[in-house]
């Protein structure tokens, strides 16, 4: 690790302010492998000289381009299969049960990253909703940069390689030089934006399913508490939260209710009639 | 888990090896398709899985993927395509034959990892 006490203190100060993550002494091994291709990129010999360098710099760009460094995280396809498998074989048909006369399904990918987890449920849901049946998925994430991967739908062979079935390989991409491309059938039904969770969550629909798996990880409990209530208030009655395998609702915000689909723990509002009359006080 | 590594390549059988290995895995290896239907029924216990090359000489991966996938004996098998060929058409063609996965050479231990995860032979996710 080479990057300096004062260096890290920044970084932790700048990213917890702007994102309200939470980077604490230990990360500096991940605060140096995100920043080394930027200080590369900047002409700079190391982190430490480019963290310098971010705060003598006036702009807001440079200091907004270690955000979005430190808040990207690699993403594999159908990321933790059995997750996605028990959504597909208990979740998704009780939600159409319930859910008769409500089309389309609106599902949110809250940390879409490149796009991988948007894609992948588009995937699920192109090959599982029952005839008739429309999807809607809004990608969202802090960082433009990888959303402009994302919105881009192209892949290389080592993306590829990190956990997409084959069998999906076939049927949803196309070989593009040497990379693939995600087919227009799946694109056409998912759109990406820029958001902060921690800010403001205006232009949203009502959400029949949220993926917002490993990121309230990294916030604080204040902010957990916070995520998770203006989350709850954007879900459609009886919809579904899908947390990260380590995290849960569970001490922060009462108003969920778990349920368990085996490998697969969802939450949903204990009281999705109280949701009308949160409408009427915003 | 006990895995069977089929590879003409010793550089490329050390790479599975020592990823296997890390996982978890016991791993036997094998030098070609004839080499490795050979020593199938003799291995005791029988692999839950193989990782199988395309290009190989005497028998290639494809062939020892079909001749597998029709003998009862190995019904069990799981059968994991890894190898550089990278065409769609190659792609449907391994699956056709009874290959269960395919991964692209080159690959990342934790793609490995990725795709033993999607056939249920491990369960911790990277």
């Amino acid at each position: 690790v080479s990057i300096g006490t004062a260096e890290f203190t920044f970084v932790a100060d700048l990213v917890r302010r702007e994102a309200a993550i939470v980077l604490e002494p230990g990360k500096e091994y991940l605060v140096d492998a995100r920043l080394a291709p930027l200080a590369r990129e900047a002409g700079v010999p190391g982190v430490n000289e480019f963290v310098r360098l971010a705060r003598q710099a006036p702009t807001r760009d440079h200091r907004w381009s270690i955000v979005e460094a430190l808040t990207t995280n690699e993403t594999s396809w159908f990321r933790d299969p059995a997750v996605f498998e028990a959504f597909r074989r208990d979740l998704l048909p009780r939600l159409v049960a319930e859910r008769s006369a409500r089309q389309p399904l609106q599902i949110w990918s809250a940390a879409a990253s490149t796009g991988q987890e948007a894609y992948s449920l588009a995937m699920l849901l192109t090959d599982e909703l029952p005839p008739g049946w429309r999807y809607e998925i809004l990608g969202t994430d802090i960082s433009a940069e990888v959303l402009e991967r994302a919105r881009a739908g192209l892949y290389t062979q080592m993306e590829m390689n990190r956990g997409l079935p084959a069998q999906h390989l076939v049927r949803y991409f196309r070989r593009q030089g040497t990379g693939w491309r995600v087919d227009d059938r799946l694109r056409n039904g998912i759109r990406f934006r820029e958001l902060n969770l921690a800010g403001p969550l205006l232009g949203l629909p009502r959400f029949d399913v949220v993926f917002m798996r490993n990121v309230l990880i990294y916030f604080d409990t204040e902010t957990k508490r916070s995520v998770l209530e203006r989350v709850r208030r954007l879900m459609a009655p009886g919809g579904w939260l899908v947390l990260g395998t380590a995290e849960t609702t569970r001490g922060i915000d009462e108003q969920f209710e778990q349920h368990r689909f085996g490998a697969l723990t969802a939450y949903r509002s204990a009281a999705p009639d109280a949701a009308p009359s949160l409408k009427g006080k915003a | 888990v006990h895995a069977l590594v089929i590879d003409d390549s010793s550089a490329m059988r050390m790479i599975l090896r020592r990823t296997l290995k890390n996982l978890g895995f016991e791993v036997t290896e094998a030098v070609n398709g004839r080499d490795a239907l050979d020593r199938l029924p003799t291995l005791d216990p029988q692999p839950d899985v193989a990782l199988v090359d395309w290009n190989m000489p005497e028998m290639d991966g494809l062939t020892f993927v079909q001749t597998v996938r029709v003998d009862p004996r190995f019904r069990r098998l799981t059968l994991l395509m890894v190898t550089t060929e990278s065409e769609q058409s190659q792609i449907v063609r391994a699956l056709a034959a009874g290959a269960h996965e395919y991964l692209i050479k080159p690959f990342t231990p934790d793609a490995v990892a990725d795709k033993l995860e999607l056939l249920g032979l491990t369960t911790a996710g990277v």
